[in-house]
């Protein structure tokens, strides 16, 4: 009988050693034998953004005349794809400008025009992940609930060891429910260090921790994980500070990475975060999650227009290598082509 | 300016319009532009958002404008009526099988907030005297099953878990369980799934197959934007829910997801989150989140609020004390006490029209430690001291705040802050005698 009822007694600490044996245990291995080609990847998962936004924008423009109809279903493709009113304008003035300067009047024409502004929007303020390499190179990961920074430090975590990397982990989530096993399953899983403290425990001494123990085990890379908290949780956003302050006081400077992890299905709520995140801590950039899953993604643009925030990592699937660096024109161009 | 508050929008097209007897086509096309936009922005979706506006337009041209309102608050009532009835109208509730027990499956995007919510809603059957069991089957995401037995155990229900054996199996063999142990509610929290998988949908459809659950409950992120239309749609084609419960609602997302749902599936939302503790299930009020959505706060809320946590005989022994000036520390730390049983601050603000969005607020620290720190003070003064602040001095300051870890400066700013409000209750007072004004000042939650 494998059947185990838990009922308010500690009987979980079992459970830890089953959850290493996951089903999906074996996707490790599969991941990196399954050589798909990055590009491939991209535009698999990126094909239900593709399908829904770009697909809507060939039907619209094939064989039209170019006139305000046209425009206005412009209009509603970009904000039914999370664009956000501000940045529709924005993107659909520019084109009528456009339009109008270069005398154009093939509506075919408009899916060009627009891809033109897509990847000037996304490349203004882009920069890639940026890590030190003559020094401990440090990340911490922060968001609202349930956006998907665990995973996402678990991805980066088999990124970096599959690139020989030394990474330490640090279980900064110390609120959430088996938030730190779930980092732990992780570290397992991946063959990394992980440094973790008893639920409950204050998050600014896990923080302090960690850098200690990367220092002293001459880690390459740490990557720090947060409790998730919504951004109008004054005191949480406090709290968030204190930690960024101990990690940058520890390490003797900033940071090589502060990311915001955003779910791709977010809409336009997106912008509160990275607002209110950035004033609590120096966001460096966003990691976009489950894009694979969503028609939309255009919070990316509503994000760099409005934010000038980068979009450094996109989620584009459930095994560890599809957590991809961001590339506007390759992104872009994966979503038209 | 973005995220400004659709009422304050209104007025500001609407105030050329004083004066007219009717609104004219081309005043409702302006207001309509502002609703529109605030739909938008509330992340509606853009086919739910025309179809209303449409409606609305219909029913606003040639509208009297009532003279008691201005000509932009009867657009408002128009589009908050509208919006409430596309709500729901009334708050619905989880429909108890006739024979236990009454199997509930919890489904979902990852997320968007299952596990805590399934700990909630167990939490909220077990207050009401019911005997809920929780069901570990989300076998995928790392840790899922711990989080659950953890949260189990905080709010003490039974959590059923298999580990990681197939949830088809682990939900047959929890509702029999359920059945032998006189559990009347199973709830299962399935693994949060992508709605285009069409894998892990087909295990859903098979755990329902198996168990047939008299309610299933798609829980969304009320952050959710455009995609939220599909996302229920999906779920709502694959599976059939039953309602919906929105989480995150805490945060400041207007949550237009709700209406779009609505209006897609016909399904109504039956609860929504407000908070990261257990309790924090609450039932769904579509008036509510009909002006929430519009960007107009959530008086109603607020108010009820207030009645649950003030007891009426002691407001009224209260303001009776304030009036004759025999209000004392005590009293004053009674009140505290009180306003902190209401419920965080920060979000008794934000349930405040306009407030959530107001700049000012940003710098006002909402800091519970503060009012812990004026309870701390109070606590370490002596009975006579509490009754007559006025015996108060240098040295029994310093002990006083030394009792209570705090700093003189800290027991000198209560003492000014009390002897201010004893100030304005005196005026007051003398303004009761005079008119009858100041009484509705106290009779507010009475």
């Amino acid at each position: 009988m494998w059947r185990k009822i838990f009922s308010g007694k500690k009987q979980a600490e079992g459970a830890n050693i089953e959850l290493e044996q996951t089903a999906r245990e074996d996707t490790l291995e599969e991941a990196s034998a399954v050589k798909v080609g990055f590009f491939d990847r991209l535009k698999q998962g990126l094909t239900k953004t593709k399908d829904g936004f770009v697909g809507k924008v060939e039907q619209l423009v094939k064989g039209r005349k170019i006139d305000e109809a046209l425009f206005e279903d412009l209009e509603e493709i970009l904000i039914q794809a999370d664009v956000g009113f501000e940045t529709t304008m924005l993107l659909t003035d520019k084109i009528r400008q456009r339009v109008e300067e270069e005398r154009i009047s093939d509506g075919g024409e408009i899916q060009r025009l627009l891809k033109e502004e897509i990847v000037s929007l996304l490349t203004a303020h882009y920069k890639p992940l940026t890590l030190s390499t003559d020094r401990l190179a440090s990340i911490m990961v922060v968001g609202v609930n349930g956006a998907g920074k665990t995973t996402t430090i678990g991805k980066l975590a088999y990124r970096f060891k599959q690139e020989k990397a030394k990474v330490l982990l640090g279980a900064g989530d110390t609120f959430r429910a088996a938030a730190i096993d779930q980092l732990q399953v992780w570290a397992n899983r991946v063959g990394v260090d992980i440094v973790a403290h008893q639920e409950g425990s204050d998050p600014g001494a896990v923080a302090y921790d960690t850098v200690a123990a990367a220092k002293a085990r001459k880690a390459d890379v740490m990557i720090l994980d947060t409790a998730g908290r919504l951004q109008t949780k004054t005191n949480l956003m406090a709290e968030l500070g204190k930690v960024h302050r101990v990690v940058v006081r520890e390490l003797g400077h900033e940071l090589d990475e502060v990311l915001l992890v955003v779910d791709a299905t977010t809409g336009q709520n997106a912008l509160s975060q990275a607002r209110l995140f950035k004033e609590a801590v120096p966001l460096t950039g966003i990691v976009l999650t489950k894009l694979d899953g969503t028609a939309k993604g255009g919070i990316i643009l509503a994000l760099a227009n409005e934010l000038e925030l980068p979009v450094k990592l996109i989620g584009v699937g459930e095994q560890y290598t599809d957590l991809q660096d961001f590339d506007p024109e390759q992104f872009v161009e994966a979503l038209f082509n | 300016m973005p995220f400004s508050n659709l009422a304050s929008r209104l007025q500001e097209t609407m105030k050329k319009l004083r004066g007219r007897g009717k609104l004219t086509e081309k005043d409702v096309e302006a207001a309509l532009r502002e609703v529109r936009l605030a739909l938008l922005e509330a992340d509606v979706n853009y086919r739910v958002v025309k179809d209303f506006t449409a409606k609305l337009r219909e029913r606003a041209v040639g509208q009297e404008v009532m003279s008691s309102l201005s000509p932009a608050q009867q657009v408002i009532k128009i589009v908050n009526e509208e919006l409430t009835a596309l709500m729901g109208g009334t708050q619905s509730k989880i429909a108890l099988a006739s024979k236990p027990p009454t199997v509930i499956m919890m489904i979902g995007l990852q997320g968007a907030g299952k596990t805590t919510t399934s700990a909630k809603l167990a939490k909220m059957f077990a207050s009401q005297g019911h005997r809920p069991l929780l069901v570990a089957a989300d076998i995928y995401r790392p840790a899922a099953i711990k989080q659950l037995m953890v949260l189990g155990e905080q709010i003490k229900v039974p959590v059923f878990s298999m580990g990681e054996q197939n949830p088809v199996d682990i939900s047959r063999a929890a509702v029999s369980h359920a059945k032998e142990h006189n559990n009347d509610i199973v709830i299962i929290d399935t693994a949060g799934r992508l709605h285009i998988d069409e894998s892990l949908m087909g295990e859903l459809k098979d755990i329902k197959e198996n168990v047939s659950p008299h309610e299933i409950l798609l829980i969304v992120d009320s952050m959710t934007g455009q995609e939220a239309v599909n996302v229920a749609e999906s779920f709502n084609e694959a599976l059939g829910i039953d309602g919906v419960i929105l989480t995150k609602m805490d945060g400041d997302a207007r949550g237009g997801a709700a209406l779009s749902i609505k209006t897609v599936t016909g399904k109504p939302i039956k609860f929504a989150t407000f908070s990261e503790k257990m309790d924090g299930l609450e039932v769904f009020h579509p008036d509510r989140m009909a002006s929430r959505i519009l960007g107009m706060g959530d008086v109603l809320s607020l108010i009820e609020k207030a009645e649950a946590a003030y007891d009426a005989e002691k407001a009224k022994a209260l303001s009776e004390k304030m009036m004759t000036d025999s209000f004392t520390l005590e009293d004053f730390k009674e009140q505290l006490e009180q306003v902190k049983q209401m419920g965080p601050l920060d979000q008794l603000l934000g349930m405040m029209p306009g407030m959530g969005n107001m700049k000012q607020l940003k710098n006002l620290e909402v800091d519970e430690s503060h009012l812990k720190k004026i309870e701390a003070i109070i606590n370490s003064m002596t009975i006579a001291e509490r009754r007559n602040p006025e015996i108060i001095g240098g040295s029994r300051r310093k002990r006083i705040a030394a009792g209570s870890g705090t700093r003189v400066q800290d027991v000198n700013r209560l003492l000014k802050q009390f002897n201010q409000t004893k100030q304005m209750m005196k005026q007051f007072a003398a303004f009761e005698k005079k008119g009858k004004k100041g009484k509705r000042m106290f009779s507010l939650f009475r």
